[in-house]
């Protein structure tokens, strides 16, 4: 289905005009660039030890000084970075996609369909997720960290399938969707192509803000050593190694990941802000009136 | 009567500045009111009539430019400080806004807001405003004035709430009231109550009033003097015997000639303004009404006609158009100038009604909604008796109109019709088939033969979809091959009066009346034999809706559809529809052919609705004796015993004795043809008889 170009333009207009939104989404592309193409313009590499160098500062040589081992910090931050801006990124828009799944379905079809993914969004919601996930740790070690980012995703999707929710109560009830139905066209179908498009905006802006919520997770977990396994590495793996040097001299082994993920969950918040304000003219913060 | 105006306008401009460039909402606004008077102001969306009186009061936000001079009681107000216009507002000059509901404070009682009205502007005490709040109730028709002083808004139905805020608008005795639309929201009975309060607020503060509206019925009946605004500035302006006889411009001629006449038997072809108002942001030079105008010259492109008098009518009648005097000198007429398609009737309504088949049967239909309580455990508390055993049939090739105020079920009637599913009690036949254990495939196809139109077509079109998939739906899901698809959706939109490459567009790029007739493609599609017409029009602007409703009848021509016509309004049924019936409350009180039913209406429900509808004629709008219906739709949730309509009946009030009352309370009135009428009319009620409620006059007319 294509996108009513003039309503993009607008978007992208009132996006723009928000400074903040421009160099949060400037930052982000930023670490993308970096943390991908990066390191093949590199010397290190993040699996390469330099053995004339252990724990030295900060140098024209190693960006970010090197470990006790001798491994390159900036190697090893960006390859961090990799892994934690593709969980984020995947986990966000699989949250996102269950959400609108389940939200759509319990509102469109009410009843026991209802009653059920809304006792199942309730049950999720008392349990606590973080724990959850340090017990099954053990589960997905060696595997892949994909089931890491499925059991991210399934702990996130809630709130948002509840507000899916109520905006499908809403929108079912308009008459573009009385008259798909009148016409006889199935319901899955009415979801797909009628409800879900035109709640776009709020699952745009929702999967922006899940990816800094995600990334956050996802650092909490590894840091306590029940996210991303070794020989992976993310940002949290790596301030978990080296947060025992914030206070040293050394302490640049701790802040180069710290302050790069205080960073990006800052940028891509300001990406989710200057997103709800472009799609969503009624949030309110944007323009002054 | 003094002869210095009360309040007078000259060259009022209001401007708002935009993203696309500056909106000029009026232009160059000129009038006065003088004391006692009524002056109305009509005019459609968008044409400035509201924004000009939020002017005059100062409440327009301050980013708007205001120019021009405001003159209230010789002094000005424009460019007075908000505390200074504080101490004319409300005092000298009030307003009444046309939502009742946000126009209240809902933490407050209507008592409290009313005394805080009085305790502005006079130094009384908090219990003398009370009292006087009390009293202003009591004027403005409220029953039980002292109990309902201490209820909140929502406690309120829309007509009470409009009440309460005339009584407010009176509180301080103003010189002025500026009523902006101040019935549109409401039903036509409650219309005529308010209407009525409103003159009597008059009579009693001797104030003058500005009424705003775009219904040209109640400013006939209403005002002594009328202004036409389009595109932010008047085109024409006059005593109302003047400008509703004697229209010299294109724009009010059009007007008069768009909208059905309920007091016409015959049926008089419609005038239809084609095209759309113009936007206020970049005007061109010359008329704005050029575009749409079928009188338009060179001239008219190049230079804006100013207000000129005209030479044959009464004085102040004012007319802004370069040919005005042409129309003058040949007296002419909407059909004369604007061209009326005539539409005659379909193929099929030669063969005798009896003798065709039924398109849609509903007998005894029943919808229920449980009320329930509590959230885990659903108690059921009592039930809405939304639709309590209804029947009608409709015929190929025949319209029927089915017509009642909010809350009488008939938008619970369609949707039962729509969904296709086995009603609670009762049938639903459609083609034939009954609904009752219908198989879902069998269901299916019937979709293709039953469409619906919807009330507003800003909802109806999904505004993510270009018009080509809005229209591609209904075929696509039916399984027409996507070679004919294509074809199919040009044809459409050349059968609805829109282009072809109209189709790559999307919904909001398009004014209502296209959006409308979009709908109406989209209900074509798959050629069906029986349409639902959910209030198509009444979204619409007058100019507009002239457009739609012969467009509708042409289809009905050209392809003998059968329409089902939901509607609350009486004039555009009367124009439309084969047949009526008329429901309250669930049930249907009097059906009809439309001819039968409108001339003699034997239900005194049909003739107070009949008798509530302005018609925009000033002569017999004075000259009309009204019914005028008592209190409020009684709650579908706990409707009266017997008829349900005797708590707000006149007749049950006025003309029957004890003995005959008794009957109405204890026995449910059977639809049956009254006495003194034959053919096709029949109605609910014990006592029914036909009754010319359109032809009744007062005894003296003034």
């Amino acid at each position: 289905m294509a996108a009513n170009p003039s309503r993009i333009r607008l978007a992208a207009h009132r996006f723009l005009r928000r400074r903040l939104a421009v160099l949060g989404l400037f930052l982000v592309l930023l670490f993308f660039v970096f943390a991908y193409l990066g390191p093949s313009f590199y010397k290190w590499s993040y699996d390469k030890l330099d053995f004339q160098s252990f724990l030295t500062g900060p140098s024209a040589e190693h960006w970010f000084g090197t470990t006790q081992n001798g491994f390159d910090m900036y190697a090893l931050t960006m390859r961090g970075m990799q892994k934690s801006l593709i969980i984020g990124l995947i986990g966000a828009v699989i949250s996102t996609a269950i959400a609108a799944a389940a939200g759509a379905a319990a509102g469109y079809f009410s009843g026991w369909t209802d009653r059920t993914i809304i006792a199942l969004i309730d049950l999720l919601l008392v349990l606590p997720g973080f724990l959850i996930i340090a017990i099954l740790s053990p589960l997905f070690e060696g595997h892949t960290w994909l089931f890491f980012v499925l059991l991210l995703a399934a702990f996130q999707w809630m709130i948002t399938a509840r507000v899916v929710r109520s905006m499908t109560l809403s929108m079912k009830e308009r008459e573009f969707v009385h008259a798909a139905r009148f016409m006889g066209v199935p319901d899955w179908k009415i979801i797909l192509r009628h409800i879900l498009p035109n709640m776009s905006s709020f699952l745009i802006i929702d999967a922006t803000i899940n990816v800094s919520s995600l990334i956050l997770s996802e650092v909490g977990l590894s840091f306590f050593g029940f996210g991303v396994q070794p020989p992976d590495i993310s940002l949290g793996t790596l301030i978990n190694d080296h947060w025992q040097s914030a206070s040293t001299p050394n302490g640049y082994q701790f802040y180069f990941p710290a302050v790069l993920l205080v960073l990006l969950v800052l940028s891509v918040n300001l990406v989710g802000d200057g997103l709800r304000d472009a799609l969503d003219p009624n949030a309110g913060t944007g323009e002054e009136r | 009567m003094s002869t210095a105006p009360l309040l007078e306008v000259r060259n009022l401009s209001v401007t708002f500045p935009s993203e696309a460039g500056p909106v000029a909402a009026v232009r160059g606004l000129s009038y006065h009111v003088m004391p006692g008077e009524v002056l109305g102001i009509v005019g459609e969306s968008g044409s400035g009539k509201s924004v000009s009186s939020l002017a005059i009061m100062g409440l327009l936000p301050a980013r708007a430019r205001v120019t021009g001079s405001v003159r209230f009681r010789g002094s000005e107000l424009l460019g007075r400080s908000d505390k200074d216009l504080s101490t004319i507002r409300g005092r000298g000059i009030s307003m009444i806004f046309q939502d009742p509901l946000s126009a209240l404070t809902p933490v407050f009682t209507v008592g409290d807001q009313i005394a805080e009205a009085v305790q502005i502007h006079q130094k009384v005490s908090k219990q003398k405003a009370l009292i006087r709040a009390v009293e202003l109730l009591d004027l403005v028709g409220i029953p039980n004035p002292d109990q309902r002083a201490g209820a909140f808004p929502h406690e309120f139905s829309g007509g009470m709430r409009q009440r309460a805020m005339i009584a407010m608008a009176i509180a301080n005795d103003p010189d002025l009231i500026i009523a902006d639309e101040p019935t549109t929201a409401l039903d036509v009975t409650i219309q005529a109550q308010i209407l009525e309060t409103l003159r009597k607020a008059q009579e009693t503060t001797g104030a003058a009033i500005i009424m705003i509206t775009h219904d040209l019925g109640v400013i006939a009946g209403a005002a002594n003097r009328v202004t036409v605004m389009y595109a932010g500035k008047p085109v024409e302006t006059g005593e109302v015997d003047d400008v509703f006889y004697r229209p010299r411009m294109p724009y009010t001629l059009g007007l008069l000639g768009s909208i059905p006449r309920l007091d016409s038997a015959e049926h008089l072809p419609l005038t239809p303004i084609e095209g759309t108002p113009p936007s206020l942001i970049h005007l061109p030079p010359g008329c704005p009404f050029t575009p749409r105008c079928p009188m338009r010259i060179d001239k008219c492109d190049q230079l804006e006609p100013d207000l000129l008098p005209m030479q044959t009518s009464g004085p102040g009648h004012q007319a802004a158009c370069h040919r005005s005097s042409e129309i003058e000198e040949g007296n002419l007429h909407s059909t004369d100038i604007f061209p009326a398609p005539v539409i005659g009737p379909p193929a099929a309504a030669e063969i005798p009604r009896e003798q065709r088949d039924v398109v849609l049967e509903i007998r005894d239909l029943v919808k229920h909604f449980p009320l329930v309580k509590g959230a885990i455990m659903h108690r059921r508390v009592g039930t809405v008796f939304a639709v309590d055993g209804i029947s009608f049939e409709i015929r190929e090739a025949e319209t029927l109109g089915l017509v009642g105020e909010s809350g009488c079920g008939k938008t619970t009637t369609i949707m039962e019709i729509l969904n296709l599913t086995k009603p609670a009690s009762g049938s639903i036949g459609v083609l034939g088939k009954s609904t009752v254990n219908m198989p879902h495939a069998e269901r299916f196809a019937i979709r293709r033969e039953l469409s619906v139109v919807f009330q507003d077509p800003m909802a109806s079109l999904d505004p993510r979809m270009p018009i080509s998939d809005i229209l591609d739906e209904p075929l696509r899901t039916h399984g027409v091959p996507e070679s004919e698809r294509t074809h199919r959706i040009e044809e459409l939109l050349q059968i609805v009066g829109l282009r072809p490459e109209h189709a790559s567009r999307y919904p909001q790029e398009f004014s209502g009346g296209q959006r409308q007739r979009i709908g109406i493609a989209r209900a074509l599609a798959l050629q069906p034999k029986l349409i639902v017409l959910d209030e198509p029009v009444s979204a619409l602007d007058v100019s507009i809706r002239a457009g739609v409703i012969n467009l509708l009848e042409k289809l009905k021509a050209d392809m003998g559809l059968s329409y089902l016509f939901v509607a609350h309004d009486l004039s555009v049924v009367r124009h439309i529809a084969d047949r009526v019936a008329v429901m309250y409350l669930g049930r249907i009180v009097e059906i009809g052919s439309v001819n039968a039913v409108f001339k003699l209406p034997a239900h005194p429900y049909t003739q107070a609705l009949l008798s509530a509808i302005p018609l925009p004629d000033p002569k017999k709008e004075r000259a009309r004796r009204r019914i005028i219906l008592q209190g409020d739709l009684p709650s579908p949730a706990d409707p009266p015993s017997g008829c349900r309509f005797r708590t707000r009946c006149q007749k049950f009030a006025g003309e029957l004795d004890d003995r005959e009352r008794q009957r109405c309370i204890d026995e449910q009135p059977l639809l049956r043809e009254p006495p003194g009428t034959g053919g096709d009319h029949m109605a609910a009620c014990h006592y029914a008889e036909g009754f010319a409620v359109l032809e009744d006059v007062k005894a003296v007319t003034s």
